[in-house]
């Protein structure tokens, strides 16, 4: 279907179509963003449209009050200092950051290992693991709730990050280790033979060439379990506990709802703020995404 | 005489089994000084009050070092193993830790949901069914199963239904790359932060004041009336399965696009040829040739609004008859407390997908080389 872009009045008509799609699919970002950076009076009582005619101006308040301390001042419209508690979401930002880092490394790390295991190795049971994991893919991760959290009870692991990684890992194992095989088991098999007729043992192999082979497929990964992770809300619920000390910004944002219903310039500041790092990551590396999707689109 | 040779005999036994020992505990004292270190990391993390940089850092490094250092202990132990025992444990350092983490949060608790689901609130007696007679007489639960049901069949329509016409149109346009994008935006967006969105979208005042909602805008721009929608039943399932269809159709339309631009140009001109109409071509050979990808792309969204929570969670709360499955689950385990409803619930779950998970395995064992 390549290479027939006509012109005339039938391209019109298509490009009139998709522009409005466009328009109706950006207008809900766009006006969340508008509302974001509008003071406050301005945004609880008109809408965010009429800052193209009379209602014009805008302000940084909104931010520094979601992202700063339980000690926020400002200055309102009538000229008062105004004490409020803030929402501190610069420390859920770090949070997600910390739970987010190591919960995308780790299951790359051991599905590579795996995936090279089942691509290039023989060892009984080899159709059946594989088999397993493919069947693992659709499963809801709801199922493990229960019986995980009982185990993290027992262990001392509720609330912690290591407990919410370790659940990250296992259940982005699935997809992680079909994606890398899809695309190890591709790799020409010349390029090992050659290694192993040197006397290179597998693990060398695998770090020395596995690895730095496959770095295409593992950065699909990596920015599909990224996203992931970081937009995720119902395993930080349930496995990092509801205490603001460890809360991710996917919980705080749910709280403000829950608390906050009606401060529209706080909402919309505050879920920029979460929405930010994953739509950066996401028009740095557009191709890589489009690549991981392509891959592996079954996931559970 | 005899004592002497029995002497040599013995140092000869006496120092291979030195050797032995050695070699055992040289074996050992490696895999153990690296699973102190793991240790101490492990209960650092849990235990620690350091500043959150810190324990970030430390994370990363405990994290990341620790699964490498495991690779290559592991590893370097079964070099030490002879030759014929190496070979054959070889492929499970590689594949064993993902096989054990598996097995540890999906499969063994598959099987233990299953177990806690046939016992009461605080697992401790036997009920037999009583759950599931719950899970399928329930008032709430009925209605998560018809709302479940519209999610999937509104939902997954609309993803695909947008995605496929923006993939046909967009093929055919110069700005290609630029509407696609635009489009595909939103799968960036975390359904809490799309939540949002779309909450500021419904925003309801009452009639007379300024609508800051744009929805109610627009209604009340041509003379209607402003409306609550959240609590507009069943309509509001609907808006909030708009809400899907958002998120969702980039991702169908990403996979539908490139599905398209393998359709063999030769098949199209032959059917220009002929004289069809461009509606024609698409729906009698475009479609047709692209049916695999379609119903991969069906498969995945209907998967997704199977287990949709964070959209209901966070805009209704499943309050207005929008209650689906998942969130009766987190109400059942999290708010009463009752684990072996909540078990059976996502025990229901899994049921569903088999379908899915039944024509992934045909699927894959179709393949070369497995």
């Amino acid at each position: 279907m390549k290479g027939k872009k006509r012109s005339g009045k039938w391209n019109l008509v298509v490009n009139l179509i998709l522009l409005a799609l466009v328009i109706v699919w950006s207008i809900p970002i766009l006006g969340l963003f508008i509302s974001s950076i509008r003071p406050q009076d301005n945004v609880l009582n008109t809408g965010w449209w009429t800052v193209f005619g009379e209602n014009g101006g805008f302000t940084l308040d909104n931010y520094k009050q979601v992202l700063g301390g339980s000690q926020y001042t400002f200055v309102d419209s009538a000229g008062n200092t105004v004490r409020a508690s803030g929402d501190n979401l610069t420390r859920a930002f770090v949070n997600s950051f910390t739970v987010t880092i190591p919960s995308v490394i780790i299951p790359i790390l051991i599905a590579a290992a795996a995936a090279f295991g089942f691509a290039w190795m023989l060892f009984p049971g080899r159709k059946l693991f594989f088999t397993i994991v493919v069947a693992l893919l659709v499963v809801p991760l709801q199922i493990a709730l229960i019986p995980i959290l009982r185990d993290y009870q027992t262990l001392g692991l509720t609330g912690s990050y290591l407990g919410i990684w370790l659940a990250h890992t296992g259940f982005g194992l699935p997809l992680g280790i079909y994606l890398l095989y899809n695309y190890i088991s591709t790799i020409p098999r010349d390029v090992f033979e050659s290694a192993f007729l040197d006397g290179a043992r597998p693990m060398v192999v695998f770090a020395r060439l596995v690895l730095p082979l496959s770095v295409p497929a593992i950065a699909s990964l990596a920015i599909f379990q990224f996203l992931w992770v970081w937009n995720d809300l119902l395993v930080a619920l349930v496995f990092l506990g509801g205490t603001n000390d460890v809360a991710v910004l996917t919980q705080r944002l749910a709280n403000m709802i829950g608390s906050r219903g009606q401060d529209w310039h706080l909402l919309t500041a505050g879920a920029f703020v979460v929405m930010i790092v994953p739509l950066a990551v996401f028009f740095a590396l557009q191709r890589y995404f489009v690549q991981g999707l392509m891959a592996g689109s079954v996931k559970g | 005489m005899a004592t002497a040779e029995n002497r040599t005999v013995g140092r000869g036994v006496l120092t291979g089994a030195l050797v032995a020992i050695g070699r055992v505990v040289v074996s050992l004292f490696v895999p153990i000084v690296a699973f102190v270190i793991l240790w101490a990391g492990f209960i650092f993390l849990r235990d620690s009050n350091a500043p959150q940089g810190v324990i970030a850092l430390v994370a990363i490094i405990w994290g990341v070092g620790g699964v490498a250092m495991l690779f290559w202990v592991a590893d370097w132990v079964v070099n030490r193993t002879p030759l014929t025992v190496a070979k054959k444990l070889q492929p499970f350092v590689f594949v064993g830790p993902a096989l054990a983490i598996l097995a540890w949060y999906l499969l063994l608790p598959t099987l233990r949901s299953l177990y806690l689901s046939f016992f009461d609130a605080q697992s401790k007696n036997f009920v037999g069914l009583a759950n599931y007679l719950f899970a399928f007489t329930d008032s709430k639960m009925l209605e998560s199963f018809l709302n479940n049901l519209m999610w999937i069949v509104l939902g997954t329509g609309g993803a695909v239904g947008f995605g496929l016409l923006v993939a046909l149109l967009a093929d055919r346009v110069k700005m290609e790359k630029v509407f696609k994008s635009l489009i595909f935006m939103p799968m960036a967006i975390s359904f809490v932060g799309a939540g949002v969105i779309w909450r500021f979208v419904y925003a309801y005042k009452p009639a007379g004041e300024d609508q800051i909602g744009l929805l109610n805008a627009i209604v009340t721009f041509f003379g209607g009336e402003p409306q609550a929608w959240f609590t507009l039943q069943p309509w509001n399932n609907v808006f909030l399965i708009v809400i899907l269809v958002w998120l969702q159709t980039g991702y169908a339309m990403v996979i539908i696009s490139a599905a398209l631009k393998g359709v063999p140009a030769s098949i199209i001109e032959a059917g220009r040829i002929d004289g069809a109409s461009e509606v024609r071509i698409i729906r009698s050979i475009v479609i047709p040739y692209i049916a695999s990808t379609l119903v991969t792309v069906s498969t995945t969204i209907i998967i997704i609004s199977l287990k949709i929570f964070d959209i209901v969670f966070t805009m209704t709360n499943g309050n207005f008859g929008t209650e689906v499955i998942a969130s009766m689950q987190y109400k059942q385990m999290f708010r009463f407390y009752h684990y072996g409803r909540g078990s059976a619930i996502a025990i229901v779950l899994v049921l569903a997908v088999i379908p899915v998970m039944w024509y992934n395995l045909k699927q894959f064992s179709k393949r070369e080389g497995f």
